[in-house]
């Protein structure tokens, strides 16, 4: 067989990897050069103008950052702490582990865009039943219009949505893991709470350091809850990165500007999710 | 013998329209308060057309509004002509993007587009004119001269005509015209309980009528129903608040900005009086009512519980449907205007009466240039608004169809067909007709790049009613944002196309 015929078997991959991730890639690029809008369709050449004025001159593209790097944050460890008690608690033998477990996958497998308008009616100021039910104690928090409650309200959807995953992940860890140091620690007569602390939890470490970096990836792309539960408001108080992306360039048509602030965001997470990732395996894989 | 056949044939002449309303009403429940009514579009015209074989691909809004009459129109006209109609439902932020992608790809995957009346300039290029036909069509010289001017550009009509937008007062009349509430207000206030004709009555007004049940039902009432929801519609209520304020007769020459130089005027101070009202608007909508959208104000209001609203006509027309509980209890006005009115030629209040209404943008719908069935889309479009249909969409609110027709304005199609009480029916009728006949009216902002100005409205704005900025600071924020859109879209493409609405405003068009 002619050694350049394996080439050939290399194409299909190589076709389709070009065009899902190289082409939109480059061409985001070329459109990030380009003043693109509704006015002016086409790939004129303005050079870094829109990269200019993405660093100079719009401090509401790094607000909506940082409001997202405190909304993926805090629903990444709420996630992984109620995901880890849950898959702990099924891992053992309980009654009715089964059933559990496909209960606590639920969340996961509805539609987010159609939950999250169900949850905007359960957290309807006046409609809903959630401050319906407050009433009873004289509380009727401002679920989605106080500027502070807002963000929490965006982060109990998200919990509430993607737990689940990090459940999946966390309970198909601990299941794999070896029985012999839980036996030995049993043997030495260890406390529950030690043998989580020691026994548990760094045998669980590489796993949890690939859910919360998954889940960070996933939680940095937040969109759908906010574009459904608040629009981004009150006032700019829950706009995330993402969705001020996608009022620029699909609701204004700034196609241009939308694109050179999709790159430096890609190149930002690049950057901050490697960081992380080196951070938590020093942490957690100290030895 | 003679005089006998001619009484038949009388009779046959006269009965034959109701023939064909029974006939066209059988199959048709939707047009059983009228049945068909003769026109270029009729039923009875439409089933003589053949597109078998035919597709017809239709964007429209979501249901209800616009998107369910939309779907409703596309089945009767399936069935009548042999077309098959796919009709696809997109939100209305989405309903811009969706069409403009690929507009600006050079494809059609849609054949009929809807959006607002404002995207006009975007779109014109885009789309096929209306052709003579239909604007010769008597349907067609029964639409208002307003709304023939927002469907239009510079002459040439773009968008055919099925809304007739703009918005105005809407109140509960069994409320404010009761002598023991006006005596209770009185002994209260010192102040007398009237439709309030300023912004600060309805403010003073909505707060005294807030958070009590004031109409006995067990539940509380609130204020005022508003669409203050970021970004869905709510620069167009901002605009509401703004003209009373902002929009002076004796300064022609723009009311978004200065004509002449394109500078903005969204931050001088009538605009900033009218975001101050709004941002006192907050302590009197009902709970959650800083996150309501226009859905949620027409079933606020609709539903019984709010005093005030003011937007388009959808929230009335729920108020007023059969299946509501305030069938006629509710009345409407002119916006309310102001004592004060601000001059930006000489930078000064001028401290007379101001009331201006705001023709605001609505329902727009047109042909794309690349649609190979232009013929079958502007025949849908046209059987869409033909009498029978205009008529028994007018009367469903959810539908957001309004009046836009001269035709129209006639109260007895509300008092005959709708089961309104005449009064309310007259002064619902006059309300609208009134706006027509203004002198001063605003007419919404038609420029290339529209959705960045209103987006940046929007955003100013939420800013102010979620208080992060003061209204000062959200609107020189919206301003400097503005004069930075100028720059980028370039004045003179600005300005040119602002002038044509300015025209339209300074009544020289």
């Amino acid at each position: 067989m002619n050694f350049k015929h394996k080439y050939f078997f290399l194409f299909p991959g190589l076709f389709v990897l070009i065009g899902i991730l190289i082409f939109p890639i480059i061409f985001v690029v070329r459109l990030s050069l380009s003043g693109w809008n509704s006015y002016n369709p086409g790939l004129d050449y303005i050079g870094l103008e829109n990269y200019i004025r993405l660093f100079t001159d719009d401090p509401r593209f790094w607000e909506s950052f940082f409001r997202l790097s405190f909304l993926s944050v805090t629903t990444v460890i709420l996630q992984y702490v109620i995901g880890f008690a849950l898959a702990h608690m099924v891992w053992k033998d309980i009654k009715f582990k089964r059933f559990f477990r496909v209960l606590f996958l639920v969340p996961m497998m509805t539609t987010p865009v159609i939950m999250t308008v169900i949850w905007r009616t359960f957290f309807h100021e006046s409609l809903g039943p959630v401050n319906d039910m407050l009433s009873i104690f004289g509380v009727a928090p401002k679920w989605l219009t106080d500027p502070v409650i807002a963000k929490f309200t965006v982060i109990i959807v998200e919990v509430w949505q993607w737990t689940p995953f990090m459940f999946l992940l966390l309970l198909a860890g601990l299941l794999s893991l070896p029985k012999e140091p839980f036996l030995a620690a049993a043997i030495d007569g260890a406390s529950p709470v030690r043998k989580f602390i020691y026994v548990t939890f760094p045998l669980m470490a590489p796993i949890s350091i690939g859910a919360i970096i998954i889940r960070l990836i996933e939680a940095s792309k937040i969109m759908d809850t906010v574009y459904v539960l608040t629009s981004g408001g009150p006032g700019t108080s829950t706009e995330t990165s993402s969705f001020y992306i996608f009022i620029k360039g699909l609701r204004e048509f700034q196609m241009g500007y939308a694109a050179s602030m999709s790159f430096t965001y890609l190149i930002i997470m690049i950057i901050s999710l490697t960081i992380i990732a080196k951070v938590l395996t020093k942490l957690l894989l100290k030895e | 013998m003679k005089t006998c056949l001619t009484a038949i044939i009388s009779s046959l002449m006269i009965f034959s329209p109701m023939a064909y309303a029974d006939k066209w009403s059988d199959q048709f429940p939707h047009i059983k308060a009228t049945g068909d009514i003769p026109g270029d579009c009729s039923y009875e015209k439409m089933s003589k057309k053949n597109y078998k074989g035919k597709t017809l691909k239709i964007n429209t809004h979501a249901i209800p509004v616009m998107g369910e009459p939309t779907a409703l129109h596309a089945e009767q006209f399936e069935k009548l002509t042999g077309a098959k109609v796919e009709v696809t439902h997109t939100p209305a932020g989405d309903l811009y993007s969706k069409a403009m992608v690929p507009f600006q790809a050079g494809q059609a995957p849609y054949d009929i587009v809807f959006g607002f009346s404002n995207f006009i300039n975007d779109w014109k290029r885009y789309l096929a004119p209306v052709p003579k036909k239909y604007m010769n069509s008597p349907e067609m010289k029964d639409v208002t001269k307003s709304h023939m001017g927002v469907s239009s550009w510079d002459g040439t009509m773009y968008q055919y005509p099925v809304d007739g937008d703009r918005h105005y007062l809407k109140y509960r009349k069994d409320v404010i015209d009761n002598p023991e509430m006006q005596k209770k207000y009185k002994a209260d206030t010192g102040k007398e309980l009237k439709v309030p004709t300023t912004w600060k009555e309805y403010g003073e007004m909505a707060k005294y009528f807030n958070g009590w049940d004031w109409d006995g039902d067990g539940e509380k009432e609130y204020g005022s129903a508003e669409v203050m929801k970021k970004d869905d519609l709510m620069f167009a209520a901002f605009f509401s608040r703004s003209v009373a304020y902002a929009k002076n007769p004796r300064t022609p020459g723009g009311f978004f900005f200065d004509l002449e130089t394109m500078k903005p005027n969204i931050n001088n101070p009538g605009f900033v009086e009218a975001l101050t009202d709004w941002v006192e608007a907050t302590k009197y909508v009902p709970p959650g009512g800083t996150n309501f959208g226009l859905g949620d104000e027409i079933g606020s209001f609709g539903g019984g519980q709010t005093l005030f609203s003011f937007s388009w006509d959808d929230a009335f027309i729920a108020a007023m449907q059969d299946d509501s509980p305030i069938k006629n209890k509710v009345g409407a006005a002119p916006l309310p205007g102001a004592n004060k009115v601000w001059n930006r030629v000489s930078n000064n209040w001028e401290n007379q009466y101001n009331q201006a209404p705001y023709i605001v943008w609505g329902w727009a719908v047109g042909v794309a240039k690349k649609s190979k069935v232009k013929d079958m889309a502007f025949d849908y479009l046209c059987f869409f608004s033909n009498g029978a249909n205009h008529q028994a969409d007018l009367a469903i609110g959810r539908f957001g169809v309004n009046p836009f027709k001269n035709s129209d304005f006639d109260p007895n199609i509300y008092i005959n067909s709708m089961g309104w009480d005449p009064e309310i029916a007259n002064s619902y009728t006059k309300t609208l007709l009134d706006m027509e006949k203004s002198n001063n009216r605003v007419f919404p902002l038609r420029v290339p790049g529209v959705f960045e100005f209103t987006s940046a409205v929007a955003t100013g704005t939420s800013k102010a009613l979620a208080g992060q900025l003061s209204p000062q600071e959200a609107l020189d924020e919206v301003a400097k944002e503005w004069e930075a859109i100028v720059s980028r879209v370039g004045k003179k493409a600005v300005q040119d196309a602002y002038a044509v609405g300015v025209k339209m405003e300074d009544n020289k068009l």
